[in-house]
């Protein structure tokens, strides 16, 4: 073994009791950065997959022509948000057939899926429901939101005359698989109602969605809301989640059409995460302070109380740079070691709390993604941290005057 | 690194070397006034003097851990006040050993990783033949049943035998040794002091040794005495010498 290593490892052998002391201290540092880091991210990309489960990325729509105030005063309340902003006369993007293949090229998107949404009646017997018509392509709105993974009973088939209900208004209708019901729409001033059977049953995790949504066959959707060969909107994915809003900005700028991507519309959820993000790397900032600190405090005690081995070898003719060294790697090894039980004690912590803390239905909080990355990164950061702390003592002890160290 | 004009040369050559600590502080004290002194190769010499005197402060100057304060320090011929901070490390390393007073051997190694650890920093990680001439250096010093011993499972004459080992394991031209005898028994005394009169005779390295004792002083070829800071003596001890 090269000098320095020998004795780095062995001085920290010979100081057993404060060696596991650091290491301790590093391990439970480490552990703490890395749960919290495991925690923080399940959760955050837990939500982020929830909301983001049932919307597009960035949605398209044509320009707004007129201005939201008068928008507000019509009569539109009794459909939610995102069908109310569809009140309105609806319209369709102009060209959006060459959009959609320049949208199709572009390599940030993962899912390109031009829609004709509008609102109508779903009726059955006696009953009659406000829902929300969704005209799709089921292959390409499967990739915006998937609905084939969705399904509690049947196929996301939606030829001609078929549609696919979300679960809580096949309940309030009291439809199942293979039973009809009428859909009455009354866009461009004429009441149009056809009959539709029902192919799938969707849950889409968000009772309002599954109370009004009801998707059909993209033609079929263009001619109930009186919208031939035109498409009220374009719902994109992307690859990169936190390009959106950028991405939005960009085709908005370029198309002169109203771009939003999801960003925008959850400001404030996104607004929570970050704050949630800022504490958690406060934390980490602090737990590797404290780390850096007891690894430095240890290390300079030793210095001290090496003093004479470390005069007798620089008698033996030990630069003052091969000191130095020894007690930087002394740092760097409780740094891995460390970091090594710190990762372990990570791990067993993160697969406890997942067990214990569930979800009311029993399921877990989110699923654990131990990325590699997390370790690696949290490796490399422990040894700088080591580094970081072993700087000053070994410097001190590079600096030792070995007349004064031997005389002692 | 030996040429010509090295190998003519002295081994320790001090002209008018003073040393001052505290320098520009009100405790300024010379504690070295201007020593001459000349070491031959393979010479056996004894240093004296009260206790305060410099003896060790001396040692230090000529072991190149502590630079003189003024004066001239020569070793092998080179004026030690030309050489870098590194250039110094390394000619310390390979041309002097130190044997201390309170056998200062490394406590986290053995015996045998002891006398490794001049070639572990000066030739880098031990090999095979190392490793046996240390075993054969301990087992000189007679501590062959003792090898993987560590020092504090060693009695003070035993960890005294293993650092003169240390010093003598890169073979240098001078080792220095400061009191060694000092806090043993007359008879572990005798004995160390007779182990580097063989080493002495036998690989023809010099040796400086601070004693205090006059029995010790008396068999060395040569007796150098500092009284405050000053040589107050420096006479061949003719009865000594061997041949
Ligand atoms: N770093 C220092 N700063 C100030 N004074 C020092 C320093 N080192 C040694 N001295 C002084 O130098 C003088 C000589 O000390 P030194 O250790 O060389 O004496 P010595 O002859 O070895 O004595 P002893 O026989 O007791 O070991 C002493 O008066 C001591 O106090
Ligand atoms: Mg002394």
């Amino acid at each position: 073994m090269p000098f320095e290593w020998l004795v780095a490892v062995r001085f920290l052998r010979e100081g057993r009791f404060q060696s596991l002391l650091i290491i301790g201290g590093a391990a439970i540092g480490v552990a703490v950065v890395i749960f919290i880091t495991a925690l923080v991210n399940g959760l955050q990309a837990n939500t982020i997959r929830r909301v983001l489960g049932t919307q597009a990325h960035i949605v398209v729509r044509p320009t707004e022509e007129v201005a939201r105030p008068q928008r507000e005063a019509e009569p539109g309340g009794l459909v939610m948000p995102r069908v109310e902003a569809r009140a309105q006369r609806l319209r369709s993007i102009d060209q959006w057939q060459p959009l959609v293949a320049e949208l199709d090229a572009m390599p940030a998107l993962t899912g390109v899926s031009p829609m004709v949404s509008g609102p109508g009646f779903a009726i059955r017997g006696d009953a009659t429901k406000a829902i929300a018509v969704f005209g799709v392509d089921p292959p390409r709105y499967d990739r915006i939101v998937s609905l084939s993974e969705r399904l509690v009973q049947g196929a996301f088939r939606v030829q001609a005359s078929e549609a696919v209900i979300g679960k809580e208004l096949a309940q309030d209708l009291g439809l199942a698989i293979g039973d009809r019901f009428r859909l009455v729409t009354a866009e461009g001033g004429t009441t149009v109602a056809e009959t539709f059977t029902v192919t799938g049953i969707v849950d889409l995790g968000v009772r309002d969605l599954n109370r009004r949504s009801v998707y059909i066959a993209f033609r079929t959707a263009q001619a109930m809301l009186a919208l031939p060969g035109g498409a009220s909107q374009i719902d994109l994915k992307v690859a990169a989640l936190f390009d959106a809003e950028r991405i939005a900005q960009g085709l908005e700028a370029r198309t002169g059409l109203t771009v939003e991507s999801w960003m925008r519309t959850n400001e404030q959820l996104l607004a929570a995460l970050r704050a949630q993000t800022i504490t958690t790397s406060t934390i980490r900032v602090f737990v590797s302070a404290i780390v850096v600190l007891g690894i430095a405090s240890v290390l300079v005690v030793s210095v001290v109380q090496k003093r004479r081995e470390i005069g007798i070898l620089r008698a033996m003719g030990a630069s003052r740079a091969r000191i130095q060294r020894v007690f930087l790697l002394q740092g760097a090894i409780v740094a891995v070691i460390g970091s090594a039980v710190g990762m372990a004690l990570a791990l067993a912590m993160t697969v406890v709390f997942l067990d214990v803390a569930r979800n009311a239905d029993g399921t877990p909080l989110f699923e654990l993604h131990v990325s590699p990355w997390l370790f690696v990164g949290t490796a490399l950061g422990a040894i700088v941290c080591g580094l970081l702390a072993a700087y000053a003592p070994a410097q001190r002890a590079a600096a030792l005057d070995p007349a004064q160290a031997i005389r002692i | 690194m030996r040429n010509e004009a090295t190998a003519a040369a002295p081994l320790v050559e001090l002209a008018g070397v003073t040393k001052r600590y505290g320098t520009g502080t009100e405790v300024e004290t010379e504690v070295l006034h201007g020593i001459d002194l000349v070491l031959r190769r393979g010479e056996f010499t004894a240093l004296i003097g009260p206790s305060g005197s410099g003896k060790s402060t001396l040692l230090n100057l000529i072991g190149l851990l502590e630079p003189p304060s003024g004066g001239s320090y020569r070793l092998l011929g080179r004026e030690t006040a030309k050489l870098s901070e590194a250039e110094l490390t390394r000619l310390r390393g390979r041309t002097i050993g130190f044997v201390f007073q309170f056998h200062h051997l490394l406590p986290a190694f053995t015996a045998t990783e002891n006398v490794l650890m001049p070639g572990l920093v000066a030739l880098g990680p031990a090999t095979p033949e190392r490793r046996d001439a240390a075993r054969g250096l301990l087992a000189a010093v007679g501590l062959g049943d003792r090898l993987d011993y560590p020092p504090r499972k060693l009695s003070g004459g035993q960890q005294q035998r293993v650092a003169i080992a240390r010093a003598l394991a890169l073979s240098p031209e001078l080792v220095l040794a400061d009191e060694p005898t000092g806090n043993l028994d007359t008879h572990s005394a005798d004995d160390i002091f007779a182990l580097m009169r063989a080493f002495n005779r036998e690989r023809g390295t010099a040796f400086l040794v601070v004693t205090h004792d006059p029995r010790l002083a008396a068999r060395c070829d040569r007796v150098v005495e500092l009284v405050d800071g000053r040589i107050a003596a420096d006479r061949p001890n003719d009865a000594a010498r061997p041949r």
